[in-house]
């Protein structure tokens, strides 16, 4: 049993091992299919997610898991109940994964001091979602073979994003260059000391990039002034029809979603031949079934 | 009327007199009598050996939180002055925002009847700012200076408002006391639970930049020159803050500041994997910061070292990191921490005690930080060389909340006397009621 509690502290070949073993889960259903018989993986979502939580669901149920689905909504944590108490409670019901989604950054590492069944990150404030980062490099290596060399560049609001620093790290580990593009008000200090180069010019960027990754753009922050409005932002950071006739041609564009279609992508590229999108959907459940078999 | 005590052949650091030698200090009536270079003879004193032992005036802390009235479930004035003197501080400055805040004179006299009852350390009230503590109209700062306030802060919260900070100073020209401040925007500090840098980006913390803490600074001084009175910054924590004293003392500005252990020792990196004992407010700052205050420290520009003792309970660090309460306690790893600096070469043993003694004494205008004739007979004894272990379990203070569990230290205190009685020997609290 390991935690899966960021990409931060993973080696170059346990993420390759990890990213291997997923590969026998392609096709689907493929492997050790009952390899969790007769257990049961807890997903524990204090914050709304649909892909992940059903992601995780999948996963475990392919792998011959009962799931306990548990969300805040309607829990004694809306009594005031603490994190540690709610863990400890649903951990002495007996499962062997804890999947953690939750809105504070380290929620997970808290929780992993005090139990002793694994715990895997599902996304944790803006800190790191490493199953995320997991499925976006299992999808890049099978349209690459591998990593080394490639240029990934990481678009929009990276201030505010688990997914981008958790990729920051995990693509870096396998020899990516990544470089990470926004307003400077959402980009914040250290970057490059995660491994990231740092830009403000998408246009200059964007015909260096072997893949473009767009992050979600959280709209309540045009009203915390971190930019003047989304149609701003758009017209600067948006992946646009025109702006990605400038990519490199093979070039992939990703999405974590759930996008905000127009804002930071354009439906047509969204939807268009370099989308790679609902491919990270698909190799999600495989990664997370992988992830599951390694933590538990 | 009790016997004279003789410290007899300690190495006596006194920095007010630029003392640094071996001495002999007597005690009488509650003052220090004498020090002398040749040995004394004095019939019928209670003779304490001082050799390898350093000989220092009691330790003053500027800034301390009790927690009473109001949650004495995190310490109270009791166990809070234990702390105190098993720190070898002799007097201490307690912060008004406890639970029913010291904004009237009657929390103020609670406050002192409860330290009369402790019968340990000096405490010294610091009453509020604001009513409440609330940033909107002044507390009567005159009643409280009468109760027995020493200075007046909101000190946990800023004062926002500009013209009622600027009134505040004017104000305390009547009373000739410092104003002492918490400095932070908080419309820049925002929802943030650590120093803006590379561990929050690596951590996902929302980050508090230091230009929260740097524009306050500038605000103050700015008043200040305006208006006369004294201010006393608290828990400094920036190199952009301390460039500003730096200058305001060259022009003359009647302006003082703090550092705390905490800020001078650990950086940002301190965090490590969400530990909220790191957790303070103001946050633990960059590497550069911290070589800042050090220099500060030792160029003068710092004028003293204060814990910022902050009692919590465990409830109250393990949460998630941004639901942590801020704070630490600091009383009884004060002067290990601070020989840490002396050891690093970074202060003499001279400035180093001027810095918990002295310094403190003349910023907030108290008795004691030295031990000239008629000073209080408030001592503190040192053992320079032991090496002890910090075991946050063994702590005098009701909290346990440090981030320093476990480190080893060089120099403790051995005893520590108020107004010439020992209220602290080799581990052991005296208490007398």
């Amino acid at each position: 049993m390991r935690h899966l509690l960021g990409i931060e502290g993973w080696r170059r070949e346990e993420i390759e091992t990890l990213l291997d073993r997923a590969e026998a889960h392609l096709p689907r259903g493929s492997a050790n299919a009952s390899v969790l018989q007769g257990k049961v993986v807890a997903n524990l979502f204090f914050e709304d997610s649909t892909r992940t939580r059903t992601s995780f669901e999948m996963a475990a149920k392919m792998l011959g898991a009962q799931v306990l689905n548990w969300t805040a909504a309607g829990s004694s944590v809306s009594k005031g109940e603490t994190l540690l108490d709610t863990v400890r409670n649903i951990e002495a019901t007996g499962p062997v994964a804890l999947v953690i989604r939750h809105r504070s950054s380290g929620a997970p590492h808290l929780v992993a001091k005090h139990v002793r069944c694994a715990v895997i990150n599902a996304g944790d404030g803006t800190h790191e979602h490493p199953s995320q980062a997991l499925l976006d490099a299992f999808t890049l290596r099978k349209h690459w073979g591998k990593l080394d060399g490639r240029t990934v560049l990481i678009v929009g609001d990276i201030l505010h994003s688990r997914v981008a620093r958790s990729n920051i790290l995990c693509l870096t580990a396998l020899g990516a260059r990544v470089v990470a593009c926004g307003p400077p008000t959402l980009l914040p200090v250290g970057l490059k000391e995660l491994g990231a180069e740092v830009t403000t010019n998408l246009d200059a960027a964007l015909p260096q990039a072997d893949a473009v990754m767009c992050l979600r753009l959280q709209l309540e922050r045009q009203s915390e002034s971190f930019f003047p409005s989304t149609r701003e932002f758009s017209r600067l950071f948006g992946l646009n029809v025109a702006r990605s006739e400038k990519m490199k041609s093979g070039a992939l564009v990703m999405h974590p979603g759930p996008i905000n279609r127009g804002v930071e992508l354009a439906p047509a590229v969204a939807d268009g031949a370099r989308s790679v999108i609902l491919e990270q959907v698909a190799n999600g459940v495989a990664v997370r079934r992988a992830i599951l078999e390694v933590c538990s | 009327m009790s016997a004279p005590i003789l410290f007899s052949r300690g190495r006596v650091i006194d920095p007010r007199s630029q003392v640094d030698g071996v001495r002999d200090v007597l005690l009488r009536d509650g003052k220090v009598a004498e020090i002398s270079e040749a040995p004394l003879q004095v019939p019928g004193a209670q003779v304490v050996d001082a050799r390898g032992r350093w000989v220092l005036p009691g330790f003053i802390d500027l800034h301390v939180h009790l927690r009473e009235p109001g949650e004495e479930g995190k310490e109270t004035i009791l166990t809070g002055s234990r702390s105190a003197v098993a720190g070898g501080f002799t007097a201490v400055v307690a912060m008004p925002n406890t639970k029913i805040v010291n904004d009237s004179a009657l929390v103020t006299e609670l406050v002192l009847s409860r330290a009369r009852a402790a019968n340990l350390c000096h405490v010294y009230p610091a009453g509020a700012i604001t009513k409440g503590l609330k940033g909107e109209e002044l507390a009567e700062m005159g009643e409280l200076i009468s109760a027995g306030c020493v200075c007046i802060t909101d000190d946990g919260r800023p004062v926002m408002s500009a013209s009622l900070m600027r009134r505040a100073l004017q104000y305390s020209t009547l009373f000739d006391i410092p104003v002492m401040v918490h400095e932070e925007d908080l419309t820049l500090s925002g929802k943030g639970a650590m120093t803006e840098g590379p561990t929050a980006t690596r951590l996902g913390l929302a980050p508090i930049p230091s230009s929260a803490e740097i524009v306050m600074v500038a605000r103050d001084l700015v008043l200040l020159e305006e208006t006369g009175g004294r201010l006393h910054i608290a828990h400094i924590s920036c190199e952009g803050s301390v460039r500003l004293v730096r200058e305001a003392k060259k022009r003359g500005l009647k302006v003082t500041a703090e550092a705390t252990p905490h800020h001078f020792t650990l950086d940002d990196t301190a965090v490590g994997s969400y530990d909220t004992h790191a957790k303070m407010n103001p946050p633990l700052r960059l590497r550069r910061d911290v070589e800042a205050l050090r220099e500060a420290l030792a160029d003068g520009t710092i004028d003293a070292i204060a814990t910022d003792h902050a009692p919590h309970g465990i409830l109250d660090k393990q949460v998630e990191f941004e639901k942590g309460i801020n704070g630490v306690v600091g009383l009884e790893t004060a002067l290990g921490l601070t020989l840490a600096l002396v050891h690093d070469g970074v202060l003499s043993p001279l400035k180093a005690v001027e810095l918990l003694t002295d310094g403190p004494a003349r910023a907030f205008g108290l008795p004691g930080g030295h031990l000239g004739a008629g000073a209080p007979a408030d001592v503190t004894l040192v053992d320079p060389e032991v090496e002890w272990a910090v075991d946050a379990e063994r702590f005098f203070s009701k909290s346990r909340n440090t981030p320093f569990n476990g480190r080893l230290l060089k120099g403790r205190v051995t005893q520590t006397w108020v107004s010439g009685r020992l209220v602290f020997s080799d581990g052991q609290i005296k208490e007398s009621r």
